[in-house]
């Protein structure tokens, strides 16, 4: 057959195909049925939607702007104390859990076996037990704290929460550290050494970078279980957002005080998630697909060429 | 017998038991348990007290069975209008901002407040100036602690969740001063524990904050109980069952004038 001949028979095999085929027609419209799915799924929304626009009516009809200008300050005062709190033994807490971290890695066993029995401590009591024993264990000892200088900062309840605070904290990133950091191949740390770089050099360019995206986002929840966790110190008289809105519950017994914490606590760890958003949009710039002058995004098959 | 004679057997017994049990009406009574010698909680977990000796004698005069559920301070209210007890007999001060919540018995005690301090204390008075930069103590969401934040403006009033915190932080001398009833101070610094302090002087008390004294609160509107309680705390005034449970206790007559 010649290629004549060929094309030929194509054009004619074309117009027998396209004779026959059938006029486009739009999709059948789809049928939906009242599967159990669909059933659970609306009775679910609506309850939903019962419980949150309940919870509207009962916030407009139970306003009261007497209590809030009684107790509102009150409010903002323990938030106050909370962020304090938190902020200080989250950082304080961070550069304690490298140290730690570090000792969980540790090639020495002793190193290696001291870490783990702080972390196992302070990760396997409750921070409630944790609170209580050193603030009111310290003052059965005030003698002894006496002597050695330091009464003055066990005296404080606020001190003795953040300590406790802090030393809980480490344990737990101690934990998410070791952790992203063991998670780092060991290609990464043989490549960087075969490049000749120190290993301090491989820990800051090659291998914490990394690891960071890893940890980030534990880290996020263990901030915000600080957070919450912070009412603890209520019990040893460090009212914060919580403790005072316990306060002014037990005066006004007007429910709606909780309902003010409840926006407060959301409005801190909104605040929080964004920063850690942008956190995350930093640490992985570089696995972002590129994009040209144009706003446009670079196939990759270009930037592999 | 079979096994299922025996459970049968048991199933008739349970529910002839709880017959019996019921025939004599219950009231459950809410109490705190950490406020000696009103009510504390032993070493083997029961219930002991003023308080409780009080509210079983009314009971007693009731012909009911008293039923004790213990509950932290900070929620004793609440768990009163919850329906978790029908009454509340904790040594509550009956004072104007809980009777929009709950309604109040009359009186069935009434004493004055205390102010208690180290034994090396260099505070001679409880006034304002003296005790202005010092650290008070009183139990959180107390007529106490709103005594203390009232009379002691300049101070660092601590509020803690019990009376067993602040006694702590007193022998420890993370405190300065506490104030709270004279009869828990007393107790408490006449017991090895309370050694280290003495009490400075008893206070007249505001009678806007403490109102006319300790009464048995129930839910707003439970007047039928109300009326039973009080008929019930007259009689034992009358009977000499109250003066025979105050003098267990205390050495002069608790009631007040």
């Amino acid at each position: 057959m010649t290629m004549r001949e060929m094309s030929a028979n194509q054009a004619a095999n074309q117009a027998y195909v396209s004779d026959r085929l059938l006029p486009a027609e739009p999709p059948p419209a789809s049928v939906r049925h009242w599967s159990k799915a669909r059933i659970a799924g609306i009775v679910l929304m609506t309850l939903w939607a019962a419980i949150a626009i309940a919870l509207v009516v009962f916030f407009i009809s139970a306003w009261n702007p007497a209590l809030l200008t009684r107790y509102g300050p009150k409010l903002l005062d323990g938030l106050l104390v909370t962020i304090e709190l938190v902020v200080l033994s989250v950082a304080i807490g961070a550069v304690l859990a490298g140290i730690v971290a570090a000792g969980r890695l540790s090639k020495n066993r002793w190193t290696r076996g001291l870490a783990f029995a702080f972390v196992y401590f302070f990760r396997g009591t409750p921070l409630l037990a944790q609170t209580f024993l050193v603030y009111y264990g310290a003052g059965q000892f005030r003698e002894v704290f006496e002597a050695a200088g330091l009464w003055w900062f066990f005296r404080d309840a606020f001190n003795c929460a953040a300590l406790t605070f802090t030393l809980n904290t480490a344990a737990y990133q101690a934990e998410i550290y070791a952790g992203a950091i063991r998670g780092i191949s060991v290609g990464q740390w043989e490549g960087a050494r075969a490049l000749g770089l120190s290993p301090v050099v491989i820990f800051i360019k090659v291998v914490a970078p990394q690891a960071l995206i890893t940890a980030l986002r534990p880290l996020g929840n263990e901030i915000i279980f600080m957070i919450k966790g912070s009412a603890i110190a209520s019990v040893i008289t460090v009212y914060d957002l919580l403790g005072e809105t316990r306060l002014a519950f037990s005066r006004s017994f007007d429910f709606q005080v909780y309902l003010w914490a409840a926006g407060l606590y959301l409005v801190v760890v909104e605040a929080l998630r964004r920063l850690w958003d942008a956190a995350e949009r930093r640490l992985t710039r570089h696995l972002k697909p590129a994009q040209d002058s144009s706003g446009q995004q670079v196939v990759a098959e270009q930037l592999g060429a | 017998m079979s096994l299922f004679k025996k459970l049968a057997a048991a199933t008739v017994l349970a529910v002839l038991a709880t017959g019996a049990a019921q025939a004599q009406e219950t009231l459950r009574i809410g109490t705190e348990g950490a406020y000696p010698p009103f009510s504390e909680i032993t070493a083997d977990g029961k219930l002991v007290g003023f308080d409780i000796d009080i509210a079983n004698a009314l009971c007693d005069e009731m012909k009911v069975k008293c039923e004790f559920i213990s509950q932290d301070w900070d929620g004793i209210i609440p768990a009163l209008l919850a329906g978790k007890y029908d009454a509340i007999v904790a040594s509550m001060s009956i004072t104007e901002e809980r009777k929009e919540k709950v309604d109040f018995t009359d009186k069935y005690y009434d004493t004055p407040q205390a102010i208690v301090v180290p034994k090396d204390s260099d505070i001679t008075e409880a006034t304002a100036e003296s005790m202005a930069d010092r650290s008070v103590g009183a139990q959180s969401s107390t007529t106490h602690a709103q005594y203390a934040e009232q009379i002691f403006p300049d101070s660092d009033i601590r509020l803690y969740p019990s009376a067993d915190e602040y006694k702590l932080d007193l022998s420890s001398g993370r405190l300065d001063a506490a104030l709270d009833d004279v009869i828990v101070l007393s107790e408490w610094v006449d017991s090895e524990d309370g050694s280290c302090c003495k009490i400075l002087t008893t206070l007249p008390g505001d009678p806007k904050i403490y109102g006319p004294g300790i009464g048995i609160a129930v839910r707003k509107g439970d007047d039928e109980l109300r009326e039973k309680l009080n008929a019930a705390i007259k009689a034992i005034r009358e009977n000499g069952t109250y003066k025979k449970i105050n003098d267990k206790y205390f050495d002069f007559d608790v009631y007040g004038g």
